[in-house]
């Protein structure tokens, strides 16, 4: 697939919450080729304490509307400088990267995806590709609270929702791997992104119930080419880079405790 | 137009614009960004004679202008290159040149050995200046003895151009640079990454895997700088100037200080086409100052 370097224009601005900056972008040209799961690189300006650039996962592209939407966490200064743009403003983004999810195996099958935090993001995208496909997706989103539930309207359009929250708050009370669906339903396979102690569990589950399982890294990675060797995941066949075999593997190849 | 030409020693470049090992795969990864034949040379991953799978992760971290790097010459043994790479590589039309590195005099010589047997490749680059192995690496490079056996051993095995690449973290890089042209090195580039580390403090541990990483980038620009002038004064053989050039204008100050080319590495991470821009940039300063050839400029410091 190829991939460019682009000055992307920033076509809408919204905050989902306090947190979090959700961005969405559009061209002159139509958006290239993506895969859900894949991510971008942005360049950061006006940050001079930031250098690399920032490893972005895709959270859904608008092909009608040739949008591409970014939910970028407020973590350090340059997340929090991509807050600050404006509507018309240009990023620099380096896109499409990465391998992404799988792609559908057969109609009608039922995939289980499981989002946390920020890793809720490549989900929607997915989720929506799934459904075109014919597949029958269910989300799974854990989050402390209620209200660090992101885009539950564009979720709960696409495909069935199951909660849990920390606080009980909302859903289920307690972690994703806690939840009561995973005990009444079974799923052909399973996709999971967020912090890794949760994708750690997730893997468990889908060894225990012997469901194939594709976990999403997020490695500090500089280049996101698969040149400076930096972000790399030990796995069955050696250290390989999350950025370019990565950021999804299948969790039988990675060498995790589960 | 300038001419843009340039030599290193055997080789000739149409252009004085580099990419730096272990900042450009093997330029393969770039092809959708630059065409790769607009740049004068690429040089490939440091390899060694045995694979090396690296050092643990992280071995990566952001520093103001830079970043710190502990990968450790993760590359799949010269063998892997020459069976599997170079078929992939040796026709892109653009000086391909391979970085060596290794652990003993001998596995650096075998591992030159292999390469000088490939017919498209027209250099090696001796990296006798990682920071991030144990045993061999820098330990050869930060000594003049050391540095001259090394280069020794390579150049009885070695007869196409061998540039070997220099460490800052000497007390005399001049010292070392004049140990290797008295070796038979036909070149040298410089500079290496600096010695590094950061800690996280909520830890209280090294963000590195090694504790240590190569500091690169725009911090380290004016001790490349520095370097390349001091070393100009004390050998004759050409100078491949590297270090935090990010634009045309970073890369003059290297052509004035000596240098007959430069490399570009940690500026590939900021922007993929970062090398022809620079090769173009540099085009545009010499005809804006008058220069017809980029011969004009190197090592033209006014005293």
């Amino acid at each position: 697939m190829k991939k460019y370097v682009k000055d992307l224009t920033v076509a809408e601005v919204s905050f989902p919450h306090e947190q979090y900056v959700l961005l969405k972008l559009t061209d002159k040209e139509p958006l290239p080729e993506t895969r859900p799961g894949q991510f971008v690189e942005v360049k950061v300006e006006g940050s001079p304490r930031t250098f690399l650039r920032r490893p972005i996962s895709i959270n859904y592209v608008d092909r009608e509307k040739n949008l591409l939407w970014l939910l970028i966490k407020k973590v350090g200064e340059g997340t929090h400088k991509l807050a600050e743009l404006k509507v018309g403003e240009r990023l620099n983004v380096v896109f499409p990267l990465g391998n992404g999810f799988s792609p559908v195996q057969k109609v009608g099958e039922r995939v289980l995806l499981v989002g946390g935090g920020v890793g809720v993001a490549p989900m929607l995208d997915y989720g929506k590709y799934l459904k075109e496909q014919g597949a029958n997706p269910v989300f799974l989103l854990g989050a402390r609270s209620k209200n660090d539930l992101l885009e539950m309207d564009f979720f709960k359009s696409i495909a069935p929702v199951y909660v849990t929250t920390e606080d009980g708050s909302e859903g289920e009370r307690g972690f994703v791997t806690q939840h009561s669906v995973l005990t009444q339903e079974t799923f052909d396979r399973i996709s999971v992104c967020g912090p890794k102690p949760m994708m750690v569990s997730v893997a468990r589950y889908a060894k225990q119930t012997a469901t194939p399982c594709e976990v999403s890294l997020e490695n500090m990675m500089a280049c996101g080419l698969g040149a400076c060797l930096c972000c790399v995941e030990k796995t069955i066949k050696g250290n390989v880079c999350v950025c370019k075999e990565g950021p999804v593997f299948d969790v039988n190849d990675l060498t995790w405790e589960v | 137009m300038a001419d843009l030409t340039t030599k290193i020693a055997g080789i000739t470049m149409k252009n004085p614009v580099m990419a730096a090992s272990g900042t450009f795969g093997y330029g393969l990864e770039f092809a959708d960004f630059v065409n790769l034949e607009e740049i004068g040379g690429i040089i490939v991953k440091g390899t060694t004679l045995h694979p090396r799978e690296g050092n643990d992760y992280p071995r990566m971290v952001e520093t103001a202008s830079g970043m710190l790097n502990c990968v450790g010459l993760q590359n799949k043994g010269v063998a892997y290159f020459c069976e599997h790479i170079y078929p992939e590589i040796k026709d892109i039309r653009t000086n391909m040149i391979v970085n060596v590195s290794g652990s003993t005099l001998e596995d650096y010589a075998e591992c030159a050995a292999r390469i000088n047997a490939l017919e498209n490749i027209p250099a090696i680059e001796l990296n006798i200046s990682c920071p991030n192995v144990k045993q061999g690496g820098m330990a050869f490079g930060v000594t003049t003895d050391g540095a001259y056996s090394v280069v020794k051993a390579v150049r009885e095995v070695y007869d196409k151009t061998l540039i070997v690449k220099l460490s800052p973290n000497v007390t005399s890089i001049s010292d070392i640079a004049r140990a290797v042209q008295d070796a038979g090195a036909d070149a040298v580039s410089l500079i290496n990454t600096l010695m590094g580390m950061v800690i996280d403090i909520e830890k209280r541990k090294p963000v590195l895997s090694i504790a240590t990483g190569g500091l690169s980038g725009p911090a380290v620009k004016s001790v490349a700088v520095r370097c390349v002038w001091q070393v100009a004064k004390a050998v004759h053989i050409p100078i491949v100037g590297l270090g935090g050039i990010m634009t045309a204008e970073d890369a003059i100050e290297f052509f004035l200080a000596g240098a007959s080319a430069i490399e570009i590495g940690t500026a590939n991470f900021i922007d993929p086409a970062v090398t022809v821009k620079v090769a173009q940039g540099i085009n545009d300063w010499l005809d804006r100052h008058g220069c017809t050839s980029l011969t004009d400029i190197i090592g033209q410091l006014e005293a």
